[in-house]
């Protein structure tokens, strides 16, 4: 079955491998781990529905494939459109006794140009109808796949080749869109963020995920660093996925019918500039920039807090 | 009172529909399981019929209320490869919308049917009919019938499913027709016995998706691969026209309506034809019988399949002619000759070796209204023809 036990410690881990080796992932792709661990957790018995890019595109080279489960890809913008189809169809042939396999699960891979920009409209689609299939968001924060292009989901003054550093030109001159607030406008029942560095929280939520799929649309957002689109070195995903987490840059959430928490509490948290000076994409900042993303981060921290009720979240050290 | 008599084994059944209605119905007796779909006139009576289906529970089938047409022929898809026989229907901007998504159904394999009532292409907008849009699709490796009357879109429908899921096929199937005209007009629709349709149409399997069989389905291929799978497809494509002549053939033979990929009108001696697709069909053949009061030996043909183009008896047809026209209801901007089926003749009886005097005529563009007479001017000026030309009708200049 799908989701399984809650996991504590490494030693819960499951030691299946369902994400077959000898697919064309960079070194140290931060969307490689967490589709690792996302098979981990889908189980044999889910299809999963794949939209456009990097993942798409180096996991099924034919005849080869990556993918021990079904898994379909049909074009960039629709993944969960798919989704509902497979979903429905699934439904219909249960009902007429034609679907052999029982209580078969849909997942959606996408990545954010295919989540949070062209493929928004099929996203609030499905969500809207309540179809149950579980979406799971890997964030790289670019169109990787066509090489590092500005996504909405690209940060503030982020270099990206449409977004170069110019004269007149500093980067991305606009926010990260909320995608996580705009998935649960449409008042599905469970969404989790989560990222590579910690492995157990981002298990911990696709297994619950997949558990609540069985009654509607879930969906997990997670940041997943790429060393060539971020420009880092590809020995330290986890140090600059780890680094989001401590300054806030990314707070790993989760919303569970209602119930708001922060999964990774940060008592007292690092100054954003720690995060954004492991990165090449964010090397021509002025201190004018730093402080502007710190402010973007500090206004995050406290509306969580307030989320929360608590403050889970605590100040910049020395401020 | 018609809805309950569908479904269960009463005999034929002769009824009054639209050819929207008739599409929804044979859909239904198709036993369809899924449908995904999105309201444009002129297809949307078919939506709200198959709605009305669901909702009264007499069709099983789930039934996507998707946000686009992109979405539906996307959601289609994702029921047809877990093995769902699905189904959606559009028209116009719809099949614009959706245009990405057939070439990547088609090159999928997957058994989709959809009808398209057709329907005139912005700018300016209009909701008239004329067939630019479905003569867009050609390229996109569907399978395209054309029906002219609401029988035709009844008996195509179900013809579509068996010609999709025949395993020398599998490729997606549209049923086109000519928007208003035929989906909006009511006509005596003959509605077989359901034990009939369901013997002569049951489930196919193909490749679906299946946990028990993992399969990824439409992966990423190379220049070492790519090629090869195209080829393939070009080949069930072109291959397809036997089985779609053997599947009219059997309709034919089960339910009494007999067709063909293309059929003639008077064309036995005739010097001169036109060459017909949707509702000209008939003022047509009304044009050939004035015309041979006249003492023109004049004849037509319409082609029930566009794709793929069903070279071989069209030609078999042309080849003795003096002269013939060939009537689209469509532009092609910027092309050798503006209409769409004319440039699929000619390349047709270029590729023949045979040379034809062929006019091209433009008609009906939005709905501009056709006359009888107009085709009977047509065969006049096929007495005359002695070179290739086109001639819009119906137009201001
Ligand atoms: C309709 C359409 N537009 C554009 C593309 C080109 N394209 C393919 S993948 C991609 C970017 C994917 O970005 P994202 O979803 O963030 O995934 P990533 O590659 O970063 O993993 C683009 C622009 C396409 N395949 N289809
Ligand atoms: S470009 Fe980035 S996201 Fe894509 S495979 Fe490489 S590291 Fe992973
Ligand atoms: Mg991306």
């Amino acid at each position: 079955m799908q989701g399984g036990k809650q996991i504590r410690t490494i030693k819960d881990l499951p030691r299946e491998e369902r994400f077959a080796p000898g697919h064309a992932m960079c070194a140290g792709c931060g969307a490689a781990i967490a589709i690792r661990w996302l098979n981990k957790y889908i189980g044999d018995n889910a299809i999963v529905a794949n939209a456009t890019g990097c993942v798409e595109v180096t996991t099924t080279t034919y005849p080869y494939t990556a993918w021990r489960n079904p898994w379909i890809h049909v074009a960039f913008e629709n993944a969960a459109a798919v989704a509902s189809g497979l979903r429905k169809g699934i439904d219909v042939l249960t009902k007429k006794g034609v679907w052999k396999n029982g209580d078969t699960r849909i997942v959606v891979v996408g990545g954010d140009g295919g989540t949070v920009d062209i493929g928004l409209q099929s996203l609030s689609g499905m969500l809207e109808r309540g179809d149950k299939v579980m979406y799971f968001l890997y964030d790289n924060e670019a169109y990787m796949n066509t090489g590092i292009q500005r996504s909405g989901a690209t940060p503030m003054y982020a270099w990206t080749t449409t977004t170069p550093v110019g004269q007149v030109l500093h980067g991305k001159p606009q926010m990260k869109k909320d995608i996580f607030d705009i998935v649960l406008a449409h008042g599905i029942k469970y969404a989790a963020t989560a990222t590579v560095s910690d492995v157990i929280d981002m298990s911990n939520k696709i297994r619950k995920a997949m558990d609540y799929s069985e009654d509607g649309p879930t969906f997990i957002h997670v940041l997943a660093p790429c060393p060539p689109g971020w420009k880092y070195d590809e020995s330290k995903t986890v140090e600059v996925a780890k680094k989001a987490v401590e300054t806030a840059y990314w707070i790993n959430l989760e919303y569970d019918h209602g119930v708001w928490s922060v999964t990774t509490k940060v008592p007292v948290r690092k100054p954003v500039s720690e995060f954004l000076r492991m990165q090449g994409r964010f090397s021509h900042l002025t201190q004018v920039e730093v402080e502007e993303i710190q402010k973007w981060v500090d206004a995050r921290v406290a509306s969580v807090n307030k989320l929360v009720g608590m403050e889970v979240i605590g100040p910049v050290k020395g401020r | 009172m018609i809805e309950k008599a569908v479904g269960k084994s009463t005999g034929p059944t002769r009824v009054a529909l639209t050819g929207n209605y008739a599409a929804a119905y044979a859909a239904k007796m198709a036993d369809i399981d899924l449908v995904a779909i999105y309201p444009i006139t002129p297809q949307t009576t078919i939506a709200e019929k198959l709605s009305e289906f669901v909702a009264d529970g007499e069709l099983a089938a789930e039934l996507i209320h998707v946000e686009s047409e992109h979405s539906a022929l996307s959601a289609t898809i994702g029921g047809a490869a877990v093995g769902a026989r699905a189904f959606t229907a559009t028209s116009s901007q719809g099949l614009e919308l959706m245009h990405e998504i057939l070439h990547i159904a088609a090159g999928l394999r997957l058994p989709i049917v959809m009808a398209v009532p057709s329907r005139a292409l912005s700018a300016p907008i209009s909701i008239h009919n004329d067939n630019s849009d479905i003569m867009n699709a050609r390229e996109t490796g569907w399978i395209m019938l054309n029906a002219s009357d609401a029988q035709e879109v009844f008996d195509m429908v179900i013809q579509a499913f068996k010609i999709a899921e025949d395993p020398r096929v599998l490729l997606p199937v549209m049923v086109t027709y000519d928007g208003f005209v035929v989906s909006h007009t009511v006509e005596g629709v003959e509605l077989p016995d359901a034990e009939a349709v369901r013997s002569f149409i049951p489930k196919g399997k193909w490749h679906a998706l299946d946990p028990s069989r993992p399969s990824s389905m439409g992966p990423i291929a190379g220049p070492d691969w790519y090629y090869e799978i195209k080829f393939g497809q070009y080949h069930a494509m072109r291959d397809s026209i036997k089985v779609i002549a053997e599947v009219m053939d059997g309709f034919g033979k089960k339910f009494g309506r007999n067709y063909s990929p293309v059929v003639g009108y008077m064309m036995g001696d005739a010097d001169f034809a036109v060459v017909t697709y949707g509702v000209t069909w008939g003022f047509v053949k009304t044009a050939v019988d004035r015309a041979r009061s006249m003492g023109i030996k004049a004849g037509a043909i319409k082609l029930n399949v566009i794709r793929p183009f069903p070279s071989d008896a069209v030609i078999s047809y042309l080849r003795g002619l003096k002269s013939f026209a060939v009537v689209d209801r469509a532009i092609y901007y910027g092309a050798p000759s503006p209409g769409p089926v004319y440039t699929d003749v000619a390349s047709a009886l270029f590729m023949s070796g045979h040379a034809v005097p062929a006019l091209n005529v433009i008609h009906g563009i939005g709905q501009r209204t056709m006359y009888i007479n107009d085709f009977v001017e047509v065969f006049k000026e096929l007495t005359k023809l002695d070179e290739s030309k086109v001639i819009f009708m119906g137009v201001r200049e």
